[in-house]
């Protein structure tokens, strides 16, 4: 997938002359990415990119990049960026916040490395109050393992290692890591939303936008759930697995504010 | 200013890290550490400096991850189990060139074990520890004055080199009060610019830091480069010391704790008429091979001592190469050797 560079709805930018203008973000590096057809990731590093530049923080952010999909982000952010190993991200993103305390410090983070082997740092990250932004983007399968099962993997959902579907009785309950985190006080802002459609989309910027001024203003850890498709390793199309979060996924996974304070 | 003080290795090696400007400490209890986390709590508040009590080892060692890339002087500490945990994040730590102080006061395992003195995670913490090729610099420190002195070594020397640096030392050596001399103008921390540093990209190109290297033949090169460093370590930091090496017969070689006890031990002997000298590595990467080789001209016989079931003893036989013969003797699970223990093998040899 190109990054988009002008005709998307995903990166259309309300401007004050009412008409959206198209533009490619100044975080955002002009170059192909790997992600493959339909997947979510690209337009979630957009809107992550787009928000930074709104706020005009690009000299000051530092991102942590995960272990997934999103392993490579560096390559595709124009700004400072750390590596973390699987699920320790929020305790590198710790480690930077607290010795540079202005500079702007996100993780990005999927299903794997935070709601399974990253459980841990993301509970205690939240629950220390760091001021920090957490874009968790569920897709509720291993996209870069080969389509294995998720924390959030849904019942009955074929994975490799769930041939047959998620069984509830074998492999558990998918896990609701806002929900989870919403009972911590450290925890001030969650947000669960979607880029299945233009309008969640917009929807999701703004989340994501929130989330980051909820950190430059200094109130606390926040947290936007991103739901995301990926038609690979759900074994559908594009438009099949945008309808599947439509349909399917937002229905367990609410959209919507978890958490504001 | 001279400032004798009595402390433990524990505190020594916190001061130590004070004195380098260590200004970021994360760590998670466990026996026999616990006066280095509790004084660092104190300190890192009184010296604007971060202290952050970890839910665990793995989530400290990556807290360091993240202090080191973004250019602060960065520890954390632990002991055997609790080191265990964090070799994920050492192996990312080498392999992203960062520098940061780890301590290890080791204690009796395999497993729980128990929290008495031992010696061993030495190939742990020597041959590598984690994934992957890498080295860790390792500093033995042998009380609580080198406990000061080579914590604040090791600050310099994990900036000089971009490499992680190991303190090894062990729960008789972090608990045992000694008097100690703290002088500040002694340790004035050598700072270098970090360019390489995650701070923002403001008027530069964005940093990345990253071990992740997938180009064909890229992260072949980034070993190559590695070992280029380990090799550049091995011959400018290699330290130890030699004690009646010369005309000695039998040679003992020991490290941290056990080397006071080996001198002892050869003092004993040398009252006794009998020809006994002493290596004590300080680094224990690199190995001081060739303090081990010199002393082949005249040792018939080396005699490695270790809390372990016999792990430097290796190190040693490769250094002597056959020129002559081993022998090793060990306590393990918190035994600790006695002085006359050790003069008795030594006599036994004779």
């Amino acid at each position: 997938m190109k990054t988009p560079k002008k005709k998307s709805l995903q990166g259309a930018i309300a401007t004050k002359s009412s008409r959206p203008t198209f533009a490619q973000p100044m975080s955002l590096r002009d170059v192909e990415n790997h992600y493959c057809a339909g997947c979510g990731h690209g337009i979630v590093h957009r809107l992550v990119c787009e928000a930074i530049d709104e706020f005009g923080i690009r000299e000051r952010v530092i991102g942590i990049a995960p272990v997934g999909c999103a392993v490579i982000a560096y390559d595709y952010w124009d700004f400072d960026v750390a590596e973390a190993a699987h699920g320790r991200t929020p305790a590198v993103a710790t480690g930077i916040k607290r010795v540079r305390p202005d500079d702007i410090v996100f993780t990005y983070q999927g299903d794997g490395d935070l709601a399974a082997i990253g459980t841990a740092e993301i509970i205690h990250t939240a629950n220390r109050g760091e001021n920090i932004t957490v874009i968790f983007v569920n897709n509720g399968v291993y996209g870069m393992t080969g389509g294995q099962m998720a924390p959030t993997t849904l019942a009955g959902q074929k994975t490799s290692t769930t041939v047959h579907g998620r069984s509830l009785r074998r492999e558990g309950y998918p896990i609701k890591m806002l929900e989870m985190l919403a009972v911590l006080p450290g925890a001030k802002y969650l947000e669960r939303v979607s880029v299945h459609s233009a309008h969640e989309v917009l929807r999701a910027k703004r989340a994501i936008t929130k989330a980051f001024r909820m950190q430059i203003e200094g109130k606390g850890f926040s947290m936007v759930e991103v739901l995301s498709m990926c038609p690979t390793y759900w074994d559908m199309t594009p438009i099949q697995a945008a309808d599947r979060i439509k349909n399917e996924v937002s229905t367990f996974y609410p959209l919507g504010v978890i958490k504001s304070c | 200013m001279k400032n004798k003080v009595l402390m433990c290795g524990n505190e020594a090696c916190g001061e130590g890290a004070v004195l380098a400007g260590c200004k970021f400490y994360a760590g998670y209890p466990i026996t026999p550490q616990n006066e280095l986390t509790a004084y660092m709590a104190k300190r890192m508040l009184e010296t604007g400096g971060v202290f952050i009590q970890a839910e665990s080892e793995l989530a400290a060692i990556n807290m360091v991850f993240g202090a080191a890339a973004a250019g602060v002087r960065a520890m954390t500490s632990s002991s055997s189990p609790g080191m265990s945990l964090k070799q994920e994040g050492i192996s990312y730590l080498a392999g992203c060139e960062l520098p940061c102080v780890l301590v290890n006061m080791q204690r009796g395992g395999p497993g729980l074990g128990n929290i008495a003195p031992a010696q061993g995670d030495y190939f742990q913490a020597v041959k590598g520890g984690g994934h992957g090729d890498y080295k860790l610099i390792v500093l033995a420190p042998s009380s609580a004055q080198e406990f000061l002195d080579y914590t604040a070594l090791a600050f310099d020397l994990a900036d000089k080199y971009r490499n992680p640096v190991i303190i090894l030392g062990d729960g008789l050596l972090g608990q045992m009060m000694e008097p100690i001399v703290i002088q500040a103008a002694d340790h004035k921390p050598e700072i270098i610019d970090k360019p390489w540093a995650l701070t923002g990209c403001k008027g530069r190109k964005p940093n990345i830091i990253k071990s992740l290297i997938l180009a064909e033949g890229a992260l072949e090169e980034h070993n190559k480069k590695l070992q280029e460093k380990f090799r550049s370590i091995a011959l400018t930091e290699t330290r130890s010391e030699s004690l009646n090496i010369k005309d000695s017969e039998i040679v003992l070689v020991a490290y941290g704790s056990v080397a006071r006890i080996a001198k002892a031990s050869m003092q004993m002997a040398r009252s006794k008429g009998l020809k006994v000298g002493l290596i004590r590595p300080i680094t224990l990467w690199p190995f001081p091979d060739e303090a081990i080789r010199n002393a082949c001209l005249s040792a018939r016989k080396f005699l490695v001592v270790e809390m372990s079931a016999g792990q430097m003893v290796e190190d040693v036989r490769l250094a002597v190469n056959g020129r002559t013969g081993v022998e090793f003797h060990g306590r393990m699970g918190g035994g600790i050797p006695s002085e006359e223990e050790i003069l008795q093998k030594v006599e036994a040899l004779i």
